[in-house]
């Protein structure tokens, strides 16, 4: 199986196991009082026991309910609804009958993964799917149509069907999809089925609702925070702030006859928690805690410590290349930008953030000596399983996740399942109890999986035209692979780096064309874990690779549009976006008294994306993003109306990074513990966006991240038009913008 | 015991007086559609109505929140989902992960309250509710949508009921 796991987390648990009997837990024991209790809540998956399938994918009952299987996690990008609109088009059944339900890890894993991959990150979800759960509605679809033809003893060939409705074309007959579904389920599926080609989608690439929204809008809608079973437990947990540091000792019984504290427990060997009747209780009994820390070897770590590492590595010989052109080695780079009439030179820097999902981190666990249960929010259901099962010491067939539906992802909830081996560490220690391990939002600030701190130096050499003759980029900073999934870091490279920077192909290349290029890679990891964060390494590489094409574009005396235009002249499909975004964005033509434009382009998660900002700067530094218009090439668009919120989406996470996004650290922990210090943007904040996709055809590309990628540098090369300041240094907060 | 009025019924819980009435919704009454975000009023998703006015309830103690007053949740706020603001959201589609839309929606009903017919100006100084999935501009659109000031909706989208698949 793909699942990640973490190497780090998984030493970890092996300590705990010796930690929970060595250290003595300290048990406490009280009746359950005044606490609501209710029976277990209904789960996302809606139970089509009973009714046999027709594929994995999709179960018709005699209702004429069609439930579509749906293994990618739902966090709020909606591919819960793209991809039941794909199975659906396909099977040709009644939209308004369809409902969703999540298979389970474990039922996955039981039948060989027949519902492949259930990872959700990387803008996946739909892209890498889309292909087999087609066939499964249209496998679905022939099984149906045969059924019915058997019933009336004709040839299939003269049926036809249509929401859910087959009709015998000769003789007219119908019957709905419901009243042959037992027959058809026990047909041997087809394996010759054709897909639709897009251009016949009657309900893929419609504008049509998500099939979630009305609970969330009436608080019915579950979340993995809101689960109660019969006689639970909740716990808060307090880990070391210091990554790499230890519990030494606590005082349980300084707050064991707190009200409602049933236990106080050691989790792993950096953690505490308490387990109590409310999670309120829980929480204040380990804030009054007394714990003494072991901060181990990173007590004295800090951003300006590791700000002076990662500078050093740019000009380091030690990199590692990702993209080459024209020149082999960084001697062969160094020789063609000494060779240059003029060399041009810009250092950028990106900080650390948090993902800050609106949800925290939670898991429910049950453990017995036979069986592990947990139930939580995740991006990866069997990534969660594996975890479960480490941290159980249960073979994985002896455990199970049920999937809930993410307060946010982001990315914070696929790779890394921290959190949910903490709770089955704690389940372990009381037996056949629930336990719901909730963090609080400190806890969650301060033990992230960070976006990786990196810096960049950009050296090019221009000729008299004003022509880029060579063209150096060298990132210096942290790997996600280094820390996520080392065994995927080849002869020292981590190619997750390079994100958008690539030669030609169909996940995320850059669109320049240079006569001499070398993108490489100095990997120098401070000891913050950092994590896939929305949009990943396209963030950085793209604000830094777009706005210095915006310095060069300036410093040579051309219209930014026009420069990037040369340069795309091989690369169509990030030039028509450009072109599309800079036209419907006014480019060129006259800007609103005092507003100004920037422009932006990158290729990501398969899609090519661009942006055209306009900001203001008021005379005492106040930035003002009025409007963005924004271009999208996902090669296919299954439903246009989410890809729009998916792109808003992607500037106030974009924005919220680029205006206000940064961890510190100080003394080896993060500095920021709630939204008071790590601001996000803001309602008040947020521009107008149009939103033009463009679909082309031919490939399948994400929509969740790769847009977030461009706000940045679109804003900030509108920033330089309006002030002639360039800000290298993310966040802009930390910038002033008065006018001198 | 102390109660609470909460949606209409009187309640009765039991919890330290210094709880926030967010947990005693949460944990003792199972209301669990308000939302912990923060915990220091900076985000909203716990934003409930005590007599009609936006409350943080992540910082309010449930201890004075007295029987007389009247607590509205989510849950409450009207029967079946059938508030003006609550149509207007499905009818945009605004929430994505939906964590924070019953803040949300709360805040923009305490706004309407407040102004019937808002201003932008007026949506931005009230809607200082966090959201990381990216709602906002759908949420003024729901709320101006909500409050009469465009007849249709200013986003295209196809509702099973009235769908011409």
């Amino acid at each position: 199986m793909s699942a990640v796991v973490d190497d780090r987390v998984v030493r970890i648990s092996r300590r705990e196991f010796i930690g929970s009997l060595a250290a003595g837990a300290f048990v406490l024991g009280f009746p359950l009082r005044g606490v609501a209790q209710q029976s277990p809540p209904p789960f996302l998956p809606q139970p089509s026991s009973g009714t046999p399938e027709l594929t994995a994918w999709v179960v018709v009952k005699p209702d004429d309910t069609v439930i579509v299987r749906v293994a990618r996690s739902e966090m709020g990008q909606g591919s819960l609804t793209g991809l039941a609109q794909l199975v659906a088009e396909e099977l040709d059944c009644d939209w308004s009958k369809v409902t969703t339900e999540y298979p389970t890890p474990g039922e996955n894993l039981a039948r060989k993964r027949v519902w492949g991959n259930y990872s959700t990150g990387g803008s996946r979800g739909i892209r890498e799917s889309n292909e087999y759960v087609r066939r499964g509605g249209a496998v679905a679809r022939a099984m149906l149509v045969q059924a019915a033809a058997n019933g009336w003893q004709v040839p299939a060939s003269e049926c036809r069907a249509a929401k859910s409705v087959i009709t015998h074309g000769p003789s007219g007959r119908t019957v709905t999809y419901g009243q042959v579904a037992a027959a058809a389920a026990k047909l041997q599926p087809p394996t010759d089925v054709v897909l639709k080609d897009p251009k016949d989608w009657t309900i893929a690439g419609k504008r049509l609702a998500r099939l979630d929204t009305v609970d969330k809008t009436t608080g019915a809608q579950k979340y993995g925070s809101d689960l109660v079973f019969p006689g639970m437990l909740n716990a808060a947990i307090v880990d070391c702030p210091v990554f790499g540091g230890t519990v030494k000792s606590f005082d349980a019984s300084a707050v064991a006859s707190r009200p409602g504290v049933k236990h106080v427990l050691r989790v792993g060997d950096s953690g505490v928690a308490v387990l109590a009747e409310t999670w309120w209780q829980a929480k204040k009994a380990v804030e009054a805690l007394p714990v003494e820390w072991d901060f181990g070897e990173h007590a004295n770590a800090s951003s300006a410590a590791f700000a002076d590492v990662l500078k050093a590595g740019l000009d380091a010989d030690d990199a590692v290349v990702g993209n080459a052109s024209g020149v082999k080695t960084l001697a062969d780079m160094r020789a063609s930008l000494a060779a240059a009439p003029r060399r041009i030179e810009a250092v950028y820097s990106y900080p650390h953030q948090n993902h800050a999902t609106m949800e925290t981190m939670n898991a429910v666990a049950r453990w017995t000596p036979e069986r592990c249960e947990v139930w939580t929010p995740t991006q990866n259901g069997e990534a969660a399983l594996a975890a479960t099962a480490e941290a159980a010491g249960l073979p994985i067939a002896q455990c199970e996740v049920y999937k809930q539906l993410l307060g946010g992802g982001f990315g914070r909830r696929g790779a890394v399942h921290d959190w949910v081996r903490q709770a089955v560490d704690l389940a372990k220690q009381v037996p056949g109890t629930h336990v719901k391990l909730l963090w609080s939002r400190e806890e969650d600030m301060v033990h992230g999986r960070y976006h990786p701190v990196t810096q960049c130096k950009f050296s090019a050499g221009v000729d008299a035209q004003g022509n880029v003759t060579a063209f150096h980029m060298r990132i210096s900073g942290q790997s996600i692979l280094a820390s996520v999934a080392p065994e995927n870091i080849k002869e020292g490279k981590d190619p997750v780096v390079f994100q958008g920077l690539n030669p030609p192909g169909p996940e995320a290349s850059i669109g320049y064309g240079f006569p001499a290029l070398l993108i490489d890679h100095a990997m120098r990891n401070p000891h913050v874990p950092p994590g896939f964060w929305r949009g990943v390494n396209l963030n950085q590489n793209t604000l830094y690779l777009e706005c210095f094409v915006d310095e060069l574009a300036h410093a040579t005396k051309q219209d930014p549009l026009a420069f990037r235009q040369k340069l795309l002249t091989k690369s169509p499909k990030h030039l028509a976006v450009l072109n599309m975004a800079a036209e419907r964005g006014g480019w060129g033509k006259p800007a609103p008294k005092g507003v100004y434009r920037g422009l932006a382009q990158t290729m990501g998660f398969g899609s090519y994306v661009a942006a055209c900002a306009e900001v203001s700067v008021s005379d005492d530094g106040v930035l003002k993003v009025h409007r963005i218009v924004a271009a999208t090439d996902p090669g296919h668009a299954v439903n246009p109306q989410q890809i729009e919120a998916q792109v808003e989406g992607s500037f106030v996470y974009g924005l919220s990074a680029a205006l206000f996004g940064e961890c510190t650290v100080k003394d080896g922990r993060i500095e920021q513990r709630n939204f008071n210090t790590y601001r996000v943007l803001a309602l008040h904040e947020m521009p107008a966006v149009e939103t033009i996709i463009m679909p082309s055809g031919g490939f399948w590309g994400g929509v969740g991240e790769p847009t977030i990628a461009v706000a940045a540098p679109a804003v900030l090369n509108a920033v330089f038009a309006a002030t002639g300041k360039r800000i290298r240094e993310l966040p802009v907060k930390n910038h002033s913008l008065k006018r001198a | 015991m102390p109660s609470l009025n909460v949606n209409g019924t009187m309640r009765d819980y039991d919890a330290d007086p210094d709880t926030p009435l967010l947990w005693v919704l949460r944990e003792q009454l199972g209301l669990t559609g308000t939302k912990y975000g923060c915990g220091v009023a900076q985000c909203g998703a716990c934003t409930v109505h005590i007599d009609g006015a936006n409350t943080r309830s992540c910082v309010r103690p449930v201890s004075s929140v007295s029987p007389s007053m009247k607590v509205v949740t989510i849950e409450g706020l009207a029967p079946g989902g059938s508030h003006p603001l609550q149509k207007a959201w499905v009818a945009l589609d605004v929430p994505q992960c939906g964590y924070c839309q019953s803040g949300m929606i709360m805040a923009a009903a305490g706004l309407l309250r407040e102004a019937p017919r808002p201003t932008d100006q007026q949506i931005d100084q009230a809607m200082t509710n966090i959201c990381r999935c990216g709602t906002y501009n759908r949420v003024r659109a729901a709320i101006h949508l909500a409050s009469g000031q465009v007849r249709t909706a200013a986003i295209d989208i196809v509702h099973p009921d009235r769908s011409t698949t």
